[in-house]
C-alpha cells in the first residue's frame, strides 16, 4: 500500500482585521503605501496583529482504499484543509501530494443555475465537479434514477422543492469517478431515506478501493463509516487513530462533558435549599464508569443526591437526547419504596438502568432533575446534559442488527420479540392464487 | 514467452503503464508554487467546462428577457440611429465619403464587443464566486468563458454590418481578407484586458465602480464618431497607443476600401500579445489567493 494522500507540514494563515483583503480598495492600497515606510518599522508587531493560522503543522498520510473521517468543532481548520487537499487554495507552508485524480465536494449543488433545468444543470454541475461531458453522458441514467426526479428532469431547478434540489445534486456528486474523494459534511442532506441511500453509496464507493476523506458532525456516521479518524482542534492535529477513539477524545475534550460529573463544593452544585446534587455518572453493569458502551449490554446513570431539608417527596428523573438534539424519553423513578414517602436529611443514590440492545448507536447526553410531584410539582435540582457517553455497535451479529450491516435508521433500536409462523395453504386456494 | 514474441509483451507493458499513469495522475499543492507556465493540459482537460459556462451565460442572459436575444440586434441599432442623426447629418462629421452609418457602425460592432466583453469579464470571478470558493477548476476559464458568451453578439451585430457595407455599397477586394483578422484581434484584445481586470476586479473592487467611466472615455478616445484623420498628425501616436484604433481603422478601411493604416494595425497586434503575456502572467500571481480574497 502506498500513500494516495500525504499532507506535509501544512500551515495556512489568513489575515484578519484592519485590512479585509476581501474589501481591499485602492484607497487602502494608498493609504498602505503611503504608511509603508512606518508600517516597515514596526512590521513584526503589527503582522502577529493581523493573522490567525487556521492550521498548523499538520502531517499525515492516507493510504489507497482508506476512509477517513475528519471531525473537530466549527473553526478547527477541517474546511481550510479540505480546500487546500483540493487545490482551492494554496497553503502558507508546506505540500499535499495526491495520487490519482481528485473529486471535492465542499458544498452539494455547487454551480446549479436556477434557472436551468435538471439535466442541462447535471452536465454543467458535472463538468464543475471535474468530468468530462461523455461521463456525464455515459452516467445520465444512473444519476437521474439515483436522484428519484426522472418527472421533472427538463423543469427547471428554481421550480425545484429543496429536498429534489438536494438529491439532484447529490446524485451528481455520488457518482464521480475519481480514485480520491473529498467531502464536507454533504451527508447532512435531504430526509432520512435518502441519507442511508447516500452512505449505501459510500459504502459502495470504498469498497470499490477508492480513497475517501470527509468532514462530519454525525460522531455515528464517523464511527460506522471509517476505520480511522482525524481530530482538529484550533488548527493543530490533535489526534488520529482508530475512529471509536477519536471521536471518544473529542467528546471528552470538546464538549466539555464526560460520562462522570462530580459538585465538591454542594453550593455550587445544581439544586435549591430542599436538595443538591452530587454526582451523575454513567457506569456499566458491573459499576464501572465508562465513557463507550456495547449496544448490547445494559447501562445505569446513577445520580447522588443529598436531601438538605426534610418533608419532601423526592422523584428522580433523567431525560436522554442523541447527538442531534432528538429527545428520546424522559424517565421518573416510579418504584414505591419512595414514591409517596417523604425523604430524611441524607445522602441518596437513584440509578436508572437503561437496557442493552435498546438505545441507537451514537452518543447520547442525559440529564439529571430532582422533582417533586406532591402536593404540587416542583423541579428541585436539574443537570441538563450532564453526561454523555457514546453507544458503539461492532456489528457482532447477536445485536438487533441481525446480519444486515447498512446504516440502521431510528432514535432507538430495540431487540424485539418476532415471531414467525407459517400457514400453509390448501391446494385449492393455492391454485387459485396461482392462476389468478 | 518473451523471447517468443518480444514485441508483444512490450506492448503490454506498455499498455499497463498507460493505464497506471493516465489515470493517477500526483497533483501537488504546495506554498510558494512556483509560477509555471500556462497549464495548458490542465486547461484542455476542462474544456467541456468552458463550454457549459459559456453555455451557461448565452442561455441565462437573456432567458426572463421577453424579447430575448432581439437585444443584441436592438441596441446597436439603436446607437447607430442616434449617433447617425447627430454626428452624421446634423453636425456633418467628415467621413471621407463613407456614409456615415456604415462609417459609425464600422467602429461599433468592435467596440460594443470589446467593452461588453471587458465589463462582463471584470465580474466574472466574482459572480462565479461560489464556485471559486468550492471548487478547483483553472480559473483563466472564467473570464475566457464571459467573454465567449458575447461571440453569439458579436455574430448578430457583425452580420447587420455586413448587410449595411452591402446596402451602401460595400467595396469587394482583396481588404476583406483583413476582416476575419481584426475580429479576431478584437476578441484577443477582449480575452486580454477580461483577463486581467477579472484578477483585479478579485482585489479592488473599485474596479467594477471605474469601469463605466473608464470605458466611456475610451469609447470617445477610439476614432469611433470621427475619423482617426480628424486628428493632428503629431498627436497620432498616441491613438495608436489604443490598441481599438487600429483594428475600427482596419474594419473601415477592408468594407470600404480605403488604404489600410498599416502602423496603427501592427500597434494594435503588438499590444494584444504583449497584453495576453502579461494579463495571464498578472492573473497566475493573484489566481492562488482568489479563493481567500474573494
Amino acid at each position: 500500500m502506498t500513500a494516495v494522500i500525504s499532507v506535509k507540514n501544512i500551515s495556512k494563515c489568513y489575515q484578519i482585521g484592519g485590512l479585509n483583503p476581501g474589501y481591499a480598495t485602492f484607497r487602502e492600497f494608498l493609504a498602505e503605501a503611503m504608511a509603508m515606510p512606518i508600517r516597515r518599522l514596526r512590521r513584526i508587531q503589527k503582522s502577529q496583529k493581523e493573522t490567525i493560522w487556521a492550521l498548523r503543522d499538520i502531517n499525515f498520510d492516507m493510504e489507497s482504499g482508506e476512509l477517513v473521517g475528519l471531525i473537530g468543532h466549527n473553526g478547527a481548520g477541517k474546511s481550510t484543509l479540505l480546500k487546500i487537499l483540493s487545490r482551492i487554495t494554496v497553503p502558507t507552508t508546506g505540500r499535499t501530494e495526491v495520487h490519482g485524480r481528485i473529486g471535492s465536494l465542499l458544498e452539494v449543488g455547487t454551480g446549479f443555475h436556477p434557472d436551468l433545468t435538471g439535466r442541462e444543470n447535471i452536465f454543467l454541475n458535472g463538468t464543475i465537479l471535474g468530468i468530462t461531458r461523455s461521463e456525464v453522458r455515459r452516467k445520465f441514467d444512473e444519476i437521474v434514477a439515483f436522484s428519484e426526479i426522472e418527472k421533472f428532469i427538463d423543469t427547471p431547478v428554481k421550480w425545484y422543492s429543496s429536498g429534489m434540489y438536494l438529491r439532484l445534486a447529490f446524485s451528481v456528486a455520488v457518482h464521480l469517478d475519481t480514485e480520491v474523494l473529498i467531502m464536507d459534511e454533504v451527508l447532512a442532506v435531504g430526509d432520512v431515506s435518502f441519507q442511508q441511500k447516500c452512505l449505501d453509496r459510500i459504502h459502495e464507493i470504498r469498497n470499490q478501493g477508492r480513497t475517501i476523506l470527509f468532514v462530519s458532525h454525525s460522531m455515528a456516521a464517523v464511527t460506522r463509516l471509517c476505520s480511522r479518524a482525524i481530530l482538529l482542534e484550533k488548527g493543530h492535529l490533535i489526534a488520529d487513530g482508530p475512529a471509536s477513539e477519536v471521536v471518544n477524545d473529542y467528546l471528552g475534550s470538546s464538549w466539555k462533558v464526560t460520562s462522570e460529573r462530580e459538585w465538591t463544593n454542594l453550593n455550587d452544585a445544581p439544586g435549591n435549599e430542599v436538595v443538591r446534587l452530587r454526582s451523575v455518572r454513567v457506569r456499566d453493569e458491573t459499576g464501572h464508569t465508562l465513557t463507550s458502551i456495547d449496544i448490547r449490554r445494559p447501562l445505569g446513570v446513577e445520580i447522588v443526591y443529598e436531601v438538605l431539608q426534610p418533608g419532601y417527596t423526592l422523584t428522580p428523573k433523567i431525560e436522554l437526547f442523541n447527538e442531534n438534539g432528538a429527545h428520546l424519553f424522559s424517565a421518573h423513578d416510579v418504584g414505591d419504596e419512595w414514591r409517596y414517602r417523604s425523604r430524611p436529611i441524607g445522602l441518596y443514590s437513584s440509578t436508572a438502568r437503561i437496557p442493552g440492545n435498546f438505545l441507537a448507536e451514537g452518543n447520547m447526553l442525559a440529564s439529571a432533575l430532582l422533582m417533586s410531584h406532591i402536593p404540587e410539582t416542583i423541579t428541585h435540582a436539574q443537570a441538563i446534559n450532564v453526561v454523555t457517553f457514546q453507544v458503539v455497535d461492532n456489528q457482532e451479529k447477536d445485536s438487533a442488527r441481525g446480519d444486515f450491516l447498512g446504516p440502521i435508521t431510528g432514535m432507538i433500536r430495540p431487540l424485539l420479540n418476532w415471531t414467525t409462523e407459517y400457514h400453509r395453504i390448501a391446494d385449492e386456494q393455492l391454485e387459485e392464487v396461482i392462476s389468478r | 514467452m518473451s523471447a517468443i514474441n518480444p514485441v508483444a509483451s512490450e506492448v503490454n507493458e506498455g499498455k499497463q503503464n498507460f493505464s497506471v499513469r493516465g489515470r493517477t495522475p500526483l497533483i501537488v499543492n504546495q506554498a510558494d508554487r512556483p509560477l509555471g507556465g500556462l497549464d495548458i493540459p490542465g486547461i484542455w482537460a476542462y474544456r467541456d467546462l468552458l463550454f457549459f459556462l459559456t453555455w451557461r451565460d448565452i442561455k441565462v442572459r437573456y432567458k426572463q428577457a421577453a424579447m430575448g436575444a432581439a437585444w443584441a440586434i436592438i441596441q446597436p441599432l439603436g446607437m447607430m440611429l442616434i449617433f447617425a442623426v447627430f454626428f452624421g447629418t446634423f453636425i456633418g462629421v467628415p467621413t471621407e465619403g463613407t456614409p456615415y452609418t456604415l462609417f459609425f457602425y464600422c467602429g461599433l460592432t468592435p467596440w460594443m464587443f470589446f467593452s461588453g466583453a471587458i465589463t462582463a469579464g471584470s465580474v466574472s470571478l466574482l459572480n462565479n464566486s461560489n464556485l471559486v470558493t468550492k471548487v478547483y477548476f483553472p480559473r483563466l476559464i472564467v473570464p475566457t468563458a464571459a467573454v465567449g458568451a458575447l461571440l453569439i453578439d458579436l455574430l448578430i451585430t457583425f452580420v447587420i454590418l455586413i448587410g449595411l457595407a452591402a446596402y451602401f455599397g460595400m467595396v469587394w477586394g482583396w481588404g476583406l481578407l483583413v476582416l476575419p483578422a481584426m475580429i479576431v484581434l478584437t476578441v484577443l484584445l477582449a480575452l486580454d484586458f477580461s483577463i486581467w481586470l477579472a484578477a483585479l476586479t478579485v482585489k479592488y473592487r473599485d474596479v467594477r465602480h471605474a469601469l463605466p467611466f473608464v470605458l466611456q472615455l475610451w469609447m470617445f478616445l477610439t476614432p469611433i464618431v470621427y475619423p482617426l484623420s480628424v486628428v493632428p498628425q503629431k498627436w497620432r501616436w498616441v491613438m495608436y497607443l489604443n490598441p481599438l484604433t487600429g483594428i475600427v481603422e482596419g474594419v473601415r478601411s477592408s468594407l470600404t476600401g480605403r488604404k489600410f493604416n498599416w502602423i496603427a494595425i501592427s500597434f494594435s497586434i503588438c499590444i494584444a500579445v504583449f497584453a495576453l503575456l502579461s494579463s495571464i502572467r498578472a492573473f497566475q500571481r493573484i489566481e492562488k489567493r482568489f479563493a481567500d480574497l474573494i
